[in-house]
């Protein structure tokens, strides 16, 4: 896993938006061979989607060979009602930029058989052979998607009761009454998110430390189901210093450390997208120290 | 890459634009389609259909096409005088408003005889507005024979009637089948014999809208007219007893409590009332005001002497006259240029000054399903302005005016 600490939720965009950009291009897309990207509603990208809607706007990045996926969606809450996951997607993202509309994948809450739901929308991943990179956002409680404490580690698209914390969390989307928050989600299960190739996972504000510090530090817990991250091959976290604000100051320097020594003694310019050196390895030498 | 549906016709999108939405300029888009606003959430995630084509803005503001509910003639022709060629002179008419940024309007007719009234209402009825046609009629305006003789304005004394009769009195005069199927609103006096109780009779028999004016009703009367449905001014200021403290007339509805409000229509053209007029009722009652031209035949043709009604008046730089007197009789403005003085004189802000040129007048003809806005559903008459107001692109029932398919002539 790797851990890039910046300093606000600003620059954490700035940052995510930058590297999803440079993932598509180095793809390459084609219409035979799109990017396959998981995406997730809530606060936390917003600032994402907008700076990828600026990537777009100034010609630095194009959609047409972008097949997305979304997290999840109420149970029974109208596609066009304005606290949709579809209503979201389409004011932060969709509308402003030129993805297929039939490139897009959100789960439909409001169908008639919802578990046969669940099973097409894992099926229709499967048939673009998987997910390319999953981006992330995370609860206080350290939830993905709606996958709430307690979700199994292994979970596939489902139907699932939301949390009463989340309940009472969302009430403020429909003018603070609880009664009016919808209490079923279809939502990817956290073996969809851990199944695609890459997890980027945004982690921003001091409301989040504790999730933070619990996904990271502390061991692989279905209490806190972010950290199934902790064990798959190429994931990414991306967090403000709020957001460190409960890890060990150990952690937090090591992660800054890494970034810092690749700086002084690789360079940025020869570091590929991973973090890992690209072309033959050349360090900068190293000032001898007599 | 498939294009999976087929439904309906082209999609277009206005981009790179602020949009005038629910009292805002948003960032926003617009998308079009077969003459109406489309709900774009649902051609993508229903149709599965993007955008055909993608009209720059440069920036600029999308509102909804300007609304002109009293105008009485444009480009040489005059709805009440040229009466035996009146089909003529609504298609030059329309076109030449639609180039004007004005996609919408109500023909409006000065005080005239029965005769006349039989004459030209039926050409003055509903029209669905496009390129081909010119801006959409609206129905017309009606103004007198049942007004004031002492605030006449420029309309024929001899015209002049009262409404003993009760409903039968407008039977007579317009034909009341002839207002039901032609005619968006009369403007009466309130205090003319005959007119004040007929208001909600006349609203119930034809379904038209009432307007109070030319007419030195007191304020007490004018409240009645309002109770009996009466919605609106005519051209506030002018041709009503100006206002006093003690009694402040039709202008005092503006200043009434516990009611709602008329809308009011008022002329920006710095001459028929004085900017500071305008600041003041704009103050009193912003959401309101209703821009209008009150244009005449001579509005977009150089000086000269022209007929409005049964009568010659002199264009002179600007300002319209009966021939021989300083009676004003008349503008020659257009509602764009009336919308930019509206928000010089009172400071307005864009919003305000283009809502009282769609929003408000929509508002009172009760259109506003499919005028005056940019909802989902709302016809596609858009116009593309500059952040000065300057209207710069013109779209009428979702396509493009321009000098190129917009033919029209003036008459004389």
């Amino acid at each position: 896993m790797r851990l890039v600490i910046r300093h606000n939720a600003d620059t954490v965009a700035d940052y995510i938006a930058e590297y999803i950009k440079e993932r598509i291009n180095q793809f390459k897309p084609t219409d035979d061979r799109p990017f396959v990207i998981g995406l997730p509603t809530g606060s936390s990208p917003i600032g994402v989607y907008k700076r990828l809607v600026q990537l777009y706007n100034d010609g630095h990045l194009s959609f047409k060979n972008v097949v997305s996926f979304n997290m999840d969606e109420y149970v029974g809450l109208p596609r066009d009602h304005p606290e949709s996951y579809h209503s979201f997607m389409w004011s932060h993202l969709f509308k402003h930029i030129d993805i297929p509309p039939e490139n897009v994948n959100i789960l439909n809450g409001n169908a008639d058989d919802l578990q046969a739901e669940c099973e097409r929308y894992e099926a229709k991943i499967q048939s673009y052979g998987g997910i390319e990179l999953f981006m992330g956002g995370i609860g206080p409680d350290g939830h993905i998607a709606f996958n709430e404490p307690g979700s199994s580690l292994q979970s596939r698209t489902r139907v699932k009761t939301l949390a009463y914390e989340t309940i009472i969390a969302n009430a403020r989307f429909f003018g603070g009454d609880v009664s009016k928050v919808p209490k079923l989600a279809l939502t990817v299960g956290v073996g969809t998110v851990m199944d695609a190739r890459e997890v980027v996972v945004i982690i921003t504000g001091a409301n989040k430390a504790i999730a933070l510090a619990k996904c990271i530090e502390e061991g692989v817990n279905h209490m806190w189901t972010v950290s199934a991250i902790q064990t798959h091959p190429r994931s990414l976290v991306v967090c403000d210093d709020d957001a460190t604000l409960e890890l060990h100051v150990k952690t937090v320097r090591y992660f800054k450390s890494i970034e810092q020594v690749q700086d002084e003694m690789i360079g940025r310019e020869n570091l590929g997208l991973y973090g890992q050196v690209a072309g033959p390895l050349k360090y900068k030498a190293i000032p001898s120290g007599n | 890459m498939t294009t999976s549906s087929s439904s309906g016709g082209i999609i277009t999108q206005f981009y790179n634009c602020v949009v005038l939405k629910d009292h805002r300029l948003v960032d926003d888009y617009v998308y079009v389609q077969d003459g109406k606003i489309i709900d774009p959430a649902k051609m993508f995630f229903d149709e599965r259909r993007a955008p055909d084509v993608r009209i720059d803005c440069g920036g600029g503001i999308v509102a909804p096409g300007y609304i002109d509910v009293q105008i009485n003639g444009a480009f040489g022709y005059d709805f009440s005088n040229d009466t035996d060629i009146i089909d003529e002179a609504v298609d030059n008419v329309s076109k030449g408003l639609l180039m004007q940024g004005c996609t919408a309007y109500c023909p409006t007719t000065v005080s005239s005889r029965p005769e006349v009234y039989k004459q030209v209402l039926d050409h003055l009825g509903p029209r669905a507005g496009s390129v081909e046609r010119g801006a959409e009629v609206l129905g017309a305006h009606v103004e007198g024979p049942f007004i004031s003789p002492q605030k006449k304005g420029a309309h024929e004394l001899a015209t002049l009637r009262t409404a003993e009769g009760g409903l039968e009195a407008f039977d007579e005069c317009y034909g009341l089948d002839r207002l039901r199927r032609n005619v968006a609103y009369v403007t009466m006096a309130p205090e003319v014999s005959g007119v004040l109780e007929s208001i909600p009779r006349l609203i119930a028999a034809t379904g038209i809208r009432i307007a109070a004016g030319h007419s030195n009703a007191t304020t007490a009367e004018a409240t009645q007219a309002l109770a009996g449905g009466a919605s609106m001014i005519t051209h506030l200021f002018n041709a009503m007893h100006p206002f006093h403290q003690r009694d402040p007339g039709v202008i005092g509805l503006l200043g009434a409590s516990g009611t709602t409000r008329p809308f009011y229509g008022i002329i920006c053209d710095g001459v028929h009332v004085h900017p500071h007029s305008v600041m003041i009722a704009y103050r009193a009652h912003p959401d309101g005001a209703c821009l209008v031209t009150d244009a005449m035949a001579a509005q977009s043709l150089p000086n000269g002497v022209y007929k409005l009604g049964e009568m010659d008046v002199d264009v002179h730089d600007g300002n319209v006259y009966i021939q021989g007197t300083n009676t004003i009789a008349g503008a020659v403005i257009t509602l764009a240029e009336c919308v930019r003085n509206f928000a010089r004189f009172t400071g307005a802000s864009k919003v305000e000054a283009l809502e009282s040129a769609t929003l408000h007048p929509a508002q009172m003809l009760g259109i506003t399903g499919r005028k005056g806005v940019l909802a989902h559903g709302a016809d596609a008459d858009i116009i593309v302005l500059d952040h000065e107001l300057n209207v710069q692109r013109i779209f009428v029932a979702g396509k493009e005016a321009t000098r190129e398919n917009v033919v029209y002539k003036n008459k004389l």
